[in-house]
């Protein structure tokens, strides 16, 4: 059971990273107007943000360590927000400035934060693996540490996905497979392309536990992953959770949703996880003052980052050819043609 | 062997999007067998506006959206394929190759050859390739080299809405696998501004253009330069630019890779003596070199001197001065040209 200290905290996560896709949005748009240039503003690129999720990513990473690997997808946000990623750092990436995580080489989908373990790939799926590989990782050293793949719906009939649950499942590794159920695969309603409408469906075939949470509510969701984070931490094995989330914006900033219907995106406004959670701390006798509180933290945090991110530099051009190799080829002066090589003498 | 596109007269202008969407609705009226599967090509029209307007027309059945299951239904297209249809699947980025690349190079490209000619695969791959835009390192390649690399698969790459349509029918009515690799930032897109040149007339009837024809985009007597896609309207700015100076440069669009057409460069670099290849794809082990080396083998006498123009072999980066630095830009290609006249 979750404390009300507990609750209080996730629902500052949650505020901070829904704040943090408005602003993200804001800031985007800055040159996008009134002509919409991808490649205009202060942030150009995609943009897929993530609001509507916050309750996946904070009721799951809540039961994580720094030293727990988090692989996140394309709309890595919320998720990099729950698991401690440096705020500033992240948010100077997303910016391209040289202070950010990779120094401006990934940009949104692709943060790397190996201080408390969180990567994120543009890929479909292509988290997946990798996560399998840091549980791989954890069960040869011996060690207690978990891995945790976040993944979308639309994701969940790619071979990726479906080859790391057979191998986590028959290694028998501490790797919980979370699935962020937001209804759309772009515009795509997973009734349209996919065969299972839960997608914890999908672990019977691999011989795993599979956990659906239809609420979108952080508590449901904390609960869920306390089950599968603990298995996995005990040596269990594996584990997949899916949970219902919304998406409140467009797939990428940009995506005027023609496709989907009023009433859908209407719906998915409406079903709001963090009014939820303020539903249930006042209901523990919280009251605004202290809600007002949190969330002023919360946003302070966020402005403060983004105000940050903003006064760094730019990398310079040349950065580009830096860090290709972690051991980079270099010319030896000693250099001498090598004929008929054995290594040394016979 | 090349000549210009005597361009029928035509009052319409269309962006490449739309020359596209003209050809497969053209094909799928004409033959029933044609049909069009990707990720968000009903409702959206395709994220790069490929498919725009055509599920009103053909329904679901024939524009198909499909599950993120690259190598499903790439694989399919090519069982489908060897049954007598005529499927055109597209792969949304072209750098998620990655996922379905079995059922690209080792079916789609090899059943014909593996089964002795018994099997022909008559299907168009298309993708979606490029950046300019801020990306980063896994939505932005072009990859033209790949698969132009890997044989058994057609490879056209357009850079104007005439070429688009004429070679996207010649794609749908080939025998063989093609790999149609159209530029997001020519393809006329609102919200990816294109620049003046890939929106051109075209004529509203169907029209080929034969594969292994390049297209001399602008004649020119003192230097020869070899490129594509988007890398042909940046040429052809390097050009103008560098005609004030009195430089008179040869534009030529390669348009397939696959055929290559090395008899229309040999020719020109018969003229010119000078040859600069500009390619948006990786510098090594790929498209530069290999016009080079053709160049070289037929024509080693005539060639005075040479420069490529292409990425530097890094990830593309995401932050803009960086992507800016590694892919070329008009100032590059005219910095080139210049190197190669620098005897003169």
């Amino acid at each position: 059971m979750l404390g009300v200290t507990e609750l209080q905290d996730m629902y500052e996560t949650m505020v901070m990273a829904r704040h943090y896709e408005e602003r993200l949005q804001e800031e985007y748009l800055e040159g996008k107007q009134p002509a919409f240039d991808i490649s205009a503003g202060p942030i150009p690129g995609e943009l897929h943000l993530a609001a509507g999720h916050e309750a996946s990513g904070v009721g799951v990473c809540h039961h994580l360590r720094a030293e727990d690997t988090v692989t996140a997808p394309h709309r890595p946000h919320h998720i990099a927000i729950a698991k401690g990623v440096d705020l500033k750092a992240m948010t100077a990436e997303i910016f391209g400035r040289e202070t950010g995580l990779s120094g401006g080489k990934g940009g949104h989908m692709h943060l790397f934060d190996p201080d408390v373990n969180f990567a994120c790939s543009g890929i479909i799926a292509e988290g997946c693996p990798p996560a399998v590989g840091a549980g791989l990782a954890a069960k040869k050293r011996n060690t207690d540490s978990v891995a945790v793949a976040f993944l979308g719906e639309g994701a969940i009939d790619q071979g990726a996905f479906l080859e790391s649950l057979n191998l986590a499942s028959v290694q028998n590794l501490p790797v919980v497979f979370v699935i962020e159920d937001n209804d759309w695969a772009i515009s795509m309603p997973k009734e349209r392309v996919t065969d299972v409408t839960n997608g914890a469906q999908r672990a019977a075939g691999f011989d795993l536990p599979g956990t659906r949470v239809d609420a979108d509510d952080v508590i449901a969701i904390s609960d869920a992953a306390t089950d599968a984070i603990g298995r996995a931490r005990d040596g269990n094995g594996p584990s997949l959770l899916e949970v219902q989330v919304h998406r409140r914006m467009g797939h990428f900033m940009g995506d005027a949703e023609g496709y989907r219907p009023d009433a859908d995106r209407d719906a998915a406004t409406r079903r709001d996880s963090i009014e939820r959670l303020e539903t249930k701390l006042r209901a523990n006798d919280i009251d605004d003052e202290t809600l007002d509180e949190l969330r002023s933290r919360a946003r302070e945090r966020v402005d403060d980052a983004i105000e940050w991110a903003k006064e760094q530099p730019e990398p310079e051009p040349s950065a580009a050819y830096e860090d290709v190799f972690s051991s980079p080829p270099s010319e030896d002066p000693e250099r001498a043609p090598s004929v008929a090589d054995t290594g040394g003498e016979d | 062997m090349a000549q210009q596109e005597e361009h029928r007269q035509t009052d319409r202008s269309l962006t490449m999007s739309r020359a596209m969407v003209e050809a497969i609705a053209h094909e799928m009226r004409e033959d029933d067998a044609v049909f069009y599967m990707g990720e968000d090509v009903a409702d959206y029209g395709g994220i790069f506006d490929s498919t725009e307007g055509l599920l009103d027309e053909f329904g679901r059945d024939r524009i198909m959206d499909v599950p993120i299951s690259e190598t499903a239904y790439i694989g399919a297209a090519v069982g489908a394929a060897q049954k007598g249809m005529r499927p055109i699947a597209e792969l949304m980025f072209v750098d998620f190759f990655g996922v379905g690349m079995d059922q690209i190079y080792n079916q789609m490209a090899k059943n014909t050859y593996m089964s002795g000619g018994t099997l022909s695969v008559p299907m168009v791959l298309t993708a979606a390739v490029g950046g300019t835009y801020n990306d980063a390192a896994q939505h932005s390649q072009t990859l033209y080299g790949t698969f132009a690399h890997l044989p058994g698969m057609k490879v056209v790459v357009p850079s104007t809405a005439y070429d688009a349509k004429g070679l996207l029918h010649t794609a749908i009515r080939d025998d063989d696998p093609v790999v149609y690799l159209f530029h997001k930032r020519l393809m006329g897109i609102g919200w990816l501004p294109a620049p003046d040149g890939p929106k051109t007339g075209v004529p509203e009837e169907a029209y080929t253009i034969p594969f292994g024809r390049a297209d001399i985009k602008r004649e020119g007597a003192d230097a020869t330069v070899v490129t594509l896609g988007l890398h042909v309207h940046r040429a052809l700015a390097a050009a103008d630019s560098l005609a004030d100076d009195g430089i008179d440069t040869e534009v030529i669009d390669l348009r397939t890779l696959v055929p290559l057409d090395i008899e229309t460069i040999r020719e020109s670099v018969a003229k010119t003596g000078r040859l600069v290849v500009v390619d948006e794809d990786y510098r090594s082990y790929g498209l530069t070199g290999e016009i080079i080396a053709g160049v070289a083998e037929a024509e080693l006498a005539a060639l005075d001197a040479v420069e490529r123009v292409a990425l530097p072999d890094v990830p593309i980066p995401y932050a803009r001065p960086m992507e800016d630095e590694v892919i070329p830009d008009t100032d590059d290609i005219k910095a080139a040209i210049r190197r190669v006249r620098s005897d003169e």
